[in-house]
């Protein structure tokens, strides 16, 4: 007993002071990219035909943070990625952005800020993929990021849940077990795409094996762009589309 | 032996330098070098375009090195799994799986990732015998899988593990999506193994291509390897933990875990290290303040993680749990061919690290084996001991490094024509190995992907036997493998 108070004092308190604090994620942290729209056209050619996920559209000047994997290959002159990692968007045409992403929280629908804003019950739901995602999801649960602080909980059944978060390119093999886990919930349900593949397929997209955009299969009400996005994305986009806090 | 063609780890050889041999004794061979205590690295199948009608089985085995064998076969052929034991179940119901062939007289065959064929669970009938289902979806943020029990009353008679669901066709994938995306492709194979997969991809594309790697880099990269295996070993401890509603270390080893994690975006720009290791070296330029930023925040997590695991492992109700839960002795670890912490925890001595050495490790001290009784608290301790080894030699390569550039652009390199290149590096879970080979374009032909957990689902499903139910979590974390790497 007096080893675990000790161990207890030693450790002290590790929550994260946000939303009251503002948090600067470290500088090497890739989130938000500002596009340069001054930036040389062959430059930006360049930046295009390299893309491995094929996310920037060299005539329209933007990026897709729907595909982007945010790996860097194109961080330069055209595009510089910030440590901002408010990326959560209401509409995927949103995601196809030169930087400027639109406020998330004036996005989310009255009715479900009064419904869900004192709780809102997860449901995950886990389909193909790489598990980093659900990694980063799952650590919303530790001391640091707290996340029931907010009244916001991961639950066990779909029955208990007021939304869905989906992560994966949807493989074929999981098509029908989420679409189950979807019927099962009782309405009114929010969907939650996570990740680059559950918006379009991910670094998987063009497999003969997977869905690839979960959008066609349910209809999706909030972004998290990221491979994998980080828990404090996942935190922001949560507390800022259910519960319309003001944006840190 | 005689037969064998010793080969390195990572040397790509000419296709035609591979002995292949006659069916009959090229399974005579195997059967012999695995009963006398050999393992299985790979055993796949490939058809080349130009001959349709022909499989060639290609074999890659390790004992006191590793060895390549090849035969060919034009239809189905005897099942090894029949012959010489359960190490080759798997691999056979992949490759019967993949190209149709069937391994005759295989005791177990059934589907392993595909969904649209029948599959038939084992039963047990008779009284008092009844069937307990779990998944796809389970009840935390967890990987889809299924797990049929058949029990008496609490008590697990059997276990059944079925799983696919995560299946995105990812050996295909890398035969047929442009080059540049191949390095994310290799990071999302498991992404808790992104620095171990993407290791082993680009040490085949550099042996390949003939492309070099500096020190410095190379330093780096274990460094970044080591760090992953770090986030793993002490989110599991922290996991074990909760499953035995001991909550403190649950709650400090999730919120340290989250620091090695942190350490790797300080390197690579993300949380798993994906972008860090790209073929030639690594992603982007690193320097002090990356090295000292690790060094000081390994002086702080030392003591607090020595305070962390005196807690978990000095309290009684803890080791009570732990202790005789889930036991794999070494027989059937042997037997199962069982790789990494959960094969040392029985007591094989088997560490990719030491046995094949890849980048720097061959200057690198090996970790010395605790407890390995092959239960629960073994497979703790072992990871326990492993991370204190991790500290050290990230530690010694941060305090020697020096400063390395970003690799050069690797996308027109010309890997060389009809030629094979086996890559094994020593992920948290254990032996991760890579197979390429290349068409007479240079092109992939085939890439042939081996998570440990390959090896080790079996083991889980052993572990359970004789176990009351209500353990399975606690057994399941204690293994913690991959569905995706996996399922592929």
């Amino acid at each position: 007993m007096l080893k675990i108070i000790g161990t207890r004092l030693n450790q002290g308190m590790r929550t994260t002071p946000w939303p009251k604090k503002p948090v600067t994620l470290a500088a090497s942290y890739r989130g938000l990219p500002r596009l340069n729209d001054q930036c040389d056209a062959a430059i930006i050619g360049q930046c295009a035909e390299q893309c491995p996920q094929q996310a920037i559209d060299a005539a329209a000047k933007t990026i897709d943070l729907g595909r982007c994997v945010f790996c860097g290959d194109c961080a330069g002159d055209f595009v510089r990625f910030t440590n901002d990692f408010r990326l959560g968007c209401a509409a995927r045409s949103d995601l196809i952005t030169a930087g400027d992403l639109p406020d998330l929280a004036s996005r989310a629908k009255e009715q479900w800020r009064k419904l869900f804003g004192r709780s809102l019950q997860i449901r995950q739901v886990s389909a193909g993929g790489c598990n980093a995602c659900e990694a980063d999801t799952n650590v919303l649960g530790t001391p640091f990021f707290d996340l029931s602080r907010f009244g916001i909980d991961f639950v066990a059944s779909p029955r208990h849940a007021d939304a869905l978060h989906v992560t994966g390119p949807i493989s074929k093999n999981m098509k029908s077990a989420l679409l189950d886990t979807y019927a099962a919930m009782p309405e009114p349900k929010a969907v939650i795409a996570a990740g680059c593949c559950a918006i379009s397929g991910g670094p998987f997209y063009g497999s003969e094996e997977i869905i690839g955009d979960l959008n066609s299969l349910i209809p999706v009400d909030l972004y998290i762009p990221g491979c994998p996005p980080h828990p404090m994305s996942t935190l922001h986009a949560l507390v800022t589309f259910f519960k319309g806090r003001a944006e840190r | 032996m005689a037969d064998f063609l010793q080969i390195e780890n990572g040397q790509a050889l000419p296709l035609a330098a591979v002995p292949t041999i006659g069916l009959a004794r090229f399974a005579r061979l195997i059967r012999d070098f695995t009963q006398s205590g050999g393992a299985i690295v790979q055993f796949f199948a490939h058809q080349e375009q130009a001959r349709p009608n022909c499989h060639r089985l290609y074999a890659v085995t390790r004992g006191s090195g590793l060895f390549a064998l090849a035969t060919e076969v034009d239809g189905d052929f005897p099942s090894l799994t029949l012959a010489a034991g359960a190490k080759f179940a798997m691999f056979e119901r992949e490759i019967a799986e993949q190209y149709g062939i069937k391994p005759t007289g295989h005791p177990w065959l059934k589907p392993l990732r595909r969904h649209d064929r029948d599959y038939e669970y084992f039963t047990v009938k008779g009284e008092g015998v009844h069937e307990v289902g779990v998944g796809p979806v389970h009840a935390g943020i967890i990987e889809p899988g299924h797990f049929r029990f058949q029990c008496a009353g609490e008590e697990v008679l059997h276990l059944e593990i079925r799983l696919g669901y995560q299946h995105r066709g990812l050996e295909r994938l890398f035969t047929t999506a442009p080059r540049g995306r191949l390095p994310i492709i290799a990071e999302s194979i498991a992404g808790d193994t992104a620095i171990g997969h993407s290791l082993c991809f680009c040490q085949a594309i550099e042996a390949m291509a003939g492309i070099e790697v500096d020190a410095a880099a190379s330093s780096a990269r274990v460094i970044a390897l080591e760090l992953e295996r770090l986030a793993n070993h002490v989110g599991d401890l922290g996991a074990l933990s909760g499953d035995v509603a001991f909550a403190p270390p649950a709650a400090y080893f999730g919120r340290i875990r989250g620091e090695f994690l942190n350490l790797l975006l300080l390197m690579s720009g993300n949380r798993f290290g994906k972008s860090l290791v790209r073929p030639g070296g690594v992603g982007q330029a690193l320097g002090p303040m990356q090295f000292d930023a690790i060094l000081e925040k390994i002086a702080e997590l030392r003591p607090q993680l020595k305070q962390v695991c005196d807690l978990l492992f000095t309290a009684h109700t803890v080791t009570a749990r732990f202790e005789r839960a889930g036991l794999v002795n070494r027989e059937i670890a042997e037997r199962l061919g069982l790789v990494g912490p959960c094969a040392r925890a029985s007591g094989l001595e088997y560490d990719a690290r030491e046995f094949f050495p890849s980048e720097c490790y061959a200057t690198l001290p090996g970790n010395v084996l605790g407890l390995t009784q092959g239960d629960v608290l073994s497979r703790a301790l072992v990871r326990r001991d492993e991370i204190f080894h991790s500290l050290n030699l990230v530690e010694t390569l941060a305090q020697a490094a020096a400063d390395c550039q970003a690799a050069a652009d690797w996308r027109a390199c010309s890997p060389a024509p009809e030629h094979l290149v086996v890559t094994v590096n020593e992920g948290w879970r254990g032996e991760i190995s890579h197979c390429l080979i290349t068409d007479a374009a240079g092109r992939i032909a085939r890439y042939k992907i081996k998570d440990p957990s390959f090896h080790n689902w079996m083991g889980l499903a052993m572990a359970l036997r004789g176990q009351g139910i209500s353990d399975f979590p606690l057994c399941n974390k204690s293994f913690n493998l991959s569905y995706c790497g996996f399922d592929l």
